[in-house]
């Protein structure tokens, strides 16, 4: 194992309210380097509590986040976040939308126009680079935001669910090619999902969630070979994991 | 086009039924003019006409452009500075009901019988509604995006420029449309209160004269200008948001 790219050491987080509404509870969990690790768990859990305290966007009420070893909590732009709906800058057209992270981070325009150049044909979008986002479809909006996710200079990607918008064979399609995707690069990827497929087909490592407030209720190896294939998850390797999976959802503290 | 057919058929039979009302109860000529004699006062006044209009279009359009430039400025302000916002918003929000044309009198008393008053009560009337749109758009901006560019750590002049600024363009259309619509008969009303030229003091030099058929006349050349400026506008917010345009609605599918 290498060293941890991604740490949380129990993260307990509470949302202010009346009454307060305790999201997530005692999160440990860490992803090595270069690895894709899926949180996984029905609506509500808090996995994209998770995701927003290593984004920086939210202060755990208790625990610690890092990511690379530098804390997490308070410090955005230490990793590329990808919220769950698409927001895509409607005013922008595709190549503006792809580079507007990169350009955030201090990418110079013309360097990050030639990044995103050379990534336009494996997302799908090099017949749309000057279109406006209103005329893309429900999964080019989604690769793109996913294209913008990648070009940010940043060793680890949070993904809140991007697959999430789209129906259900266009997201067989585009798990394969997600994983297609993160192979070539190669960067450590935490992704939140509920879909137990998505999680197993993508992942190294699966860690499961209760229902609120979340907890981790287990963590699968998932040691299946890459790249793994849509039809895999009638295989005897997968089955079994999906039911070590479902056994681990239906578990009650 | 053939959609504006209906409507124009109905305007066409309007004035066909005005003249012919008014030739048959042989009604005074200096209290209701026939659409034919508004033509011939037109034609009778094709020279003079053009002075008048260029004077009045001239304040307009310059009232416009200062309050866009006031407008925008302090919309900036507003939406940046919470203490601003706190003090000025409710106050910009009560105003909007503040009659700008009474005003008028106030200003010829403050600004002379030049061109100035004429632009300060255009400004007056065009900025309200610039401002309080392009405020309530830089605020209303959609607080994921917002949220999203600061996680890519962006500061706080990238954030307005790359998100709220472009958010409230549309805003800041619909309050100039609002000012646009309202901005020639406020320069016209302006010059009511004293001028050296304009459709203003052409309608007043008229009234002085019993000539009702030229104030009906400078009544429709004032809603003509009117309706153009107010056109100009939405031709230049068409080409300001080519995002925004209808046809770009088309959805492609892979």
């Amino acid at each position: 194992m290498t060293e941890a790219a991604v740490r949380l050491e129990g993260v307990r987080h509470v949302y202010a309210g009346d009454p307060p509404v305790v999201a997530v509870e005692n999160i440990s969990i860490e992803a090595s380097k270069g690895s894709f690790v899926s949180l996984l768990g029905p609506s509500g859990c808090g996995k994209s509590t998770i995701l927003r305290v290593l984004a920086g966007l939210i202060a755990p009420t208790a625990g610690t986040a890092s990511i690379d070893g530098q804390s997490a909590v308070g410090c955005y732009s230490l990793a590329a976040h990808m919220p769950q709906r698409d927001l895509l800058l409607p005013w922008r057209r595709v190549e503006a939308n792809a580079t507007l992270g990169a350009e955030i981070a201090g990418i110079p325009r013309a360097e990050a126009r030639s990044l995103a150049d050379r990534l336009y044909e494996r997302f799908g979008l090099d017949e749309f680079v000057h279109a406006w986002p209103s005329q893309l479809s429900g999964g080019m909006r989604q690769r793109l935001a996913l294209l913008r996710t990648f070009l940010m200079p940043r060793s680890t990607l949070l993904l809140d669910e991007p697959l999430g918008a789209l129906d259900a064979l266009t997201r067989r399609e585009m798990q394969e090619w997600l994983e297609n995707v993160w192979q070539s690069d190669r960067r450590t990827v935490l992704l939140v999902t509920h879909d137990i497929e998505e999680a197993l087909l993508l992942s190294d490592v699966v860690y499961v969630m209760s229902p609120r407030p979340g907890h981790i209720v287990a963590r699968i190896d998932v040691n299946l070979a890459r790249p793994r294939r849509t039809s895999d998850i009638i295989s005897p390797g997968f089955v079994e994991l999906k039911e070590r999976v479902l056994e681990a959802l239906h578990m009650r503290p | 086009m053939r959609e504006l057919l209906p409507a124009m058929i109905f305007v066409g039979l309007l004035l066909v039924g005005w003249e012919m009302w008014v030739r048959a109860r042989d009604i005074p000529t200096y209290l209701l003019p026939p659409p034919s004699d508004l033509w011939q006062a037109f034609i009778d006044q094709r020279h003079a006409l053009p002075v008048h209009i260029r004077t009045t279009l001239g304040e307009a359009l310059l009232g416009l452009l200062c309050a866009s430039l006031l407008g925008v400025l302090l919309a900036g302000l507003i939406a940046s500075v919470p203490l601003i916002r706190r003090v000025l918003y409710p106050l910009l929000v009560i105003s909007q009901n503040i009659p700008v044309l009474v005003l008028a009198p106030l200003l010829a008393v403050w600004f002379g019988f030049g061109m100035t008053p004429k632009v300060v009560i255009v400004v007056l009337i065009g900025f309200f509604p610039i401002v309080v749109n392009t405020t309530d758009g830089l605020l209303r901006a959609d607080r994921e995006i917002v949220e999203l560019v600061r996680s890519m750590g962006a500061n706080r002049w990238q954030i307005f420029r790359t998100v709220l600024v472009p958010s409230a363009i549309p805003s800041f259309f619909a309050g100039l449309q609002i000012g646009a619509a309202y901005a020639v008969i406020g320069a016209v009303i302006a010059e009511w209160m004293g001028a050296s030229s304009g459709l203003g003091l052409f309608i007043t030099r008229s009234q002085r004269a019993f000539r009702t058929d030229q104030i009906f006349m400078a009544v429709v050349v004032i809603a003509l200008i009117s309706v153009m400026l107010f056109a100009s506008v939405r031709l230049l917010a068409h080409f300001a948001m080519p995002w925004n345009r209808d046809g770009v609605q088309v959805t492609k599918t892979t």
